[in-house]
């Protein structure tokens, strides 16, 4: 069981690498003039060719959160350097480059914020800005994010279990699925104003789980990470977390969680459906028609040089998840 | 008029050895000191990438310039050009063997033959490595007539390179079918010669 307690202390400070230097990579790659064609379209019209530099604007506040730590043995794993987490994004509605998100969102109002759990319960809730951080204890739960990119990242999120927002709904017998939804705010999220600047996708982006799958004790709903509330680009105010599949399951910046008795469309599904299925467990098993998925790149610290590839594990190495897909052929079921 | 001199091929030529081998050499410090965001090597990767794409359409833009601009001097800096875009190819596949897949050979082997966008780069690099070798004047000369057909493979290689990159990208194909139509824009303006030296060949055969 993977849900561990770092010595965060030990790990955070030496590994961070200055704020400056992560605002100046942009501007370095502006500089050479090599950011392709796409940045004529995409993206901030301001920065596109603005050599110069622009001044930092003002990052998105977060706060700190209390919440309790589990006690279990130390994780020998190191974790990705916050700078990073923060920093390496993809979040398309705020652009399809890895750094547009942190560098397009920081202005994004997440309160007030409204998250609807409907559909197929007896007891729709309706949770706000507040309630996020109070409806239930939170807890720290250290994961790796698997990409479907083959690389990979390991976050301590902070967060209650899905589960347990299931129970107060009280789903009826007759709800088999859980859909999520992202906001959907062309204003706020400039990916969702055109197929240019938002990668093709349909939006608002949806996701979803069987019933059983959004009930197991690893899914998460995570309000924060490394000890604060989210920051815009990874998914503020409220994300799912689900560890053993690839990375886009894992919705941002969820408005609706609705019962279903029908396998919801998700959009990454509808976009390529022989690239993406719904079940998208990570499995090095069964590669990406494009690229393997037999190993993955681990983001941590260190530059170019660093050995960083390590063989992917079956469901992310988080087996304890199996019976859930007991007489499943999941190279059929991608 | 004003025509281009030898001198004013000279400062273009300096202007571009900046303009071409000074991003790269930033852009390795900048990768080797960790200043390159959190993953280094996929920003390697574009850049090199999409930098050669840009350079072999430059030098592939040359000749039609040159021709309607009647500056013959012009074609001097087409080696040039297509050196770099060799250059920012070859690294381009040694930073994935390097940097990405970090010297899994096996890996290497597999995804070369499986995976069709790796395979097509992989022969957009080898026709590169070619006409890199075969760029010299003195080898030019030798080859005589022969020189001209190894050298029209470059248009396979645009067509390669084309496919590479609208391949490997997840979503959003706007920007490679941008530097596709820009590619058959360059194949179209040598039409007349281009079906000519067709027509040749099968009168031959």
């Amino acid at each position: 069981m993977l849900i561990r307690t770092p010595k965060l202390s030990e790990l955070k400070e030496n590994q961070l690498t200055a704020q400056s230097v992560y605002s100046n990579r942009r501007n370095i790659l502006k500089g050479l003039g090599y950011l392709g064609a796409g940045a004529l379209l995409t993206g901030n019209k301001a920065n596109a060719f603005n050599l110069f530099g622009t001044a930092d604007k003002s990052p998105f506040k977060t706060r700190d959160l209390s919440f309790s730590q589990l006690t279990s043995e130390i994780d020998k794993q190191i974790l990705t350097p916050d700078q990073k987490v923060i920093s390496h994004n993809n979040f398309y509605e705020f652009g399809t480059g890895k750094s547009d998100p942190v560098e397009a969102s920081q202005n994004f109002k997440v309160d007030p914020w409204t998250l609807k759990i409907d559909g197929l319960v007896e007891e729709p809730i309706t949770l706000g800005y507040e309630d996020l951080y109070k409806a239930f204890d939170l807890e720290e739960r250290i994961y790796r994010l698997r990409c479907v990119e083959a690389w990979s990242m390991v976050v301590p999120w902070i967060g209650f279990p899905l589960q347990k927002l299931l129970q107060k709904a009280r789903p009826l017998s007759s709800a088999k699925y859980v859909a999520f939804e992202t906001l959907y705010d062309p204003k706020q999220m400039p990916g969702q104003k055109s197929r240019f600047s938002g990668g093709g996708i349909d939006y608002p982006y949806v996701e979803g789980l069987r019933l059983d799958e959004a009930s197991h004790p690893l899914t998460l709903m995570s309000v924060g990470l490394y000890g604060k509330t989210l920051p815009p680009q990874n998914g503020a105010p409220i994300r799912l977390v689900v560890p053993w599949k690839y990375g886009f399951k894992s919705i941002k910046s969820v408005v609706s969680i609705r019962l279903t008795d029908k396998m919801p469309p998700t959009t990454w599904n509808r976009l390529a459906p022989s690239e993406y299925g719904f079940y998208a467990n990570v499995n090095p098993q069964v590669d990406h028609p494009r690229w393997s998925q037999g190993s993955e790149r681990l983001i941590t610290t260190g530059n170019l040089f660093n050995r960083n590839r390590v063989a992917t594990k079956m469901f992310n190495g988080y087996e304890e998840v199996a019976p859930l897909y007991k007489d499943m052929d999941l190279t059929r079921y991608i | 008029m004003f025509r281009l001199n030898k001198n004013h091929i000279l400062l273009l030529k300096v202007f571009l050895h900046c303009a071409a081998f000074l991003p790269l050499a930033r852009l390795y410090y900048c990768a080797f000191a960790d200043k390159l965001g959190a993953d280094p090597v996929q920003v390697i990767l574009h850049f090199t990438g999409i930098g050669a794409f840009n350079l072999l359409l430059l030098s592939l833009l040359v000749s039609p310039v040159a021709k309607n601009l009647r500056q013959g001097q012009l074609i001097n800096i087409r080696r040039p050009l297509g050196l770099y875009a060799f250059t920012y190819a070859l690294f381009h596949f040694l930073s994935y063997i390097a940097f990405d897949l970090q010297f899994e050979w096996q890996l290497l082997i597999s995804e070369i033959f499986k995976r069709p966008y790796i395979y097509v780069g992989f022969i957009s690099l080898l026709i590169l490595t070619v006409l890199a070798l075969t760029s010299t004047k003195s080898i030019q000369r030798k080859l005589g007539s022969t020189w001209q057909k190894i050298h029209n493979w470059v248009y396979l290689a645009l067509l390669t390179v084309s496919l590479h990159y609208f391949w490997s990208v997840k979503s959003g194909l706007i920007q490679p079918i941008m530097y596709i139509c820009f590619a058959l824009l360059l194949t179209f303006v040598r039409y007349k010669k281009l079906t000519k030296n067709l027509k040749r060949q099968n009168q031959r055969i």
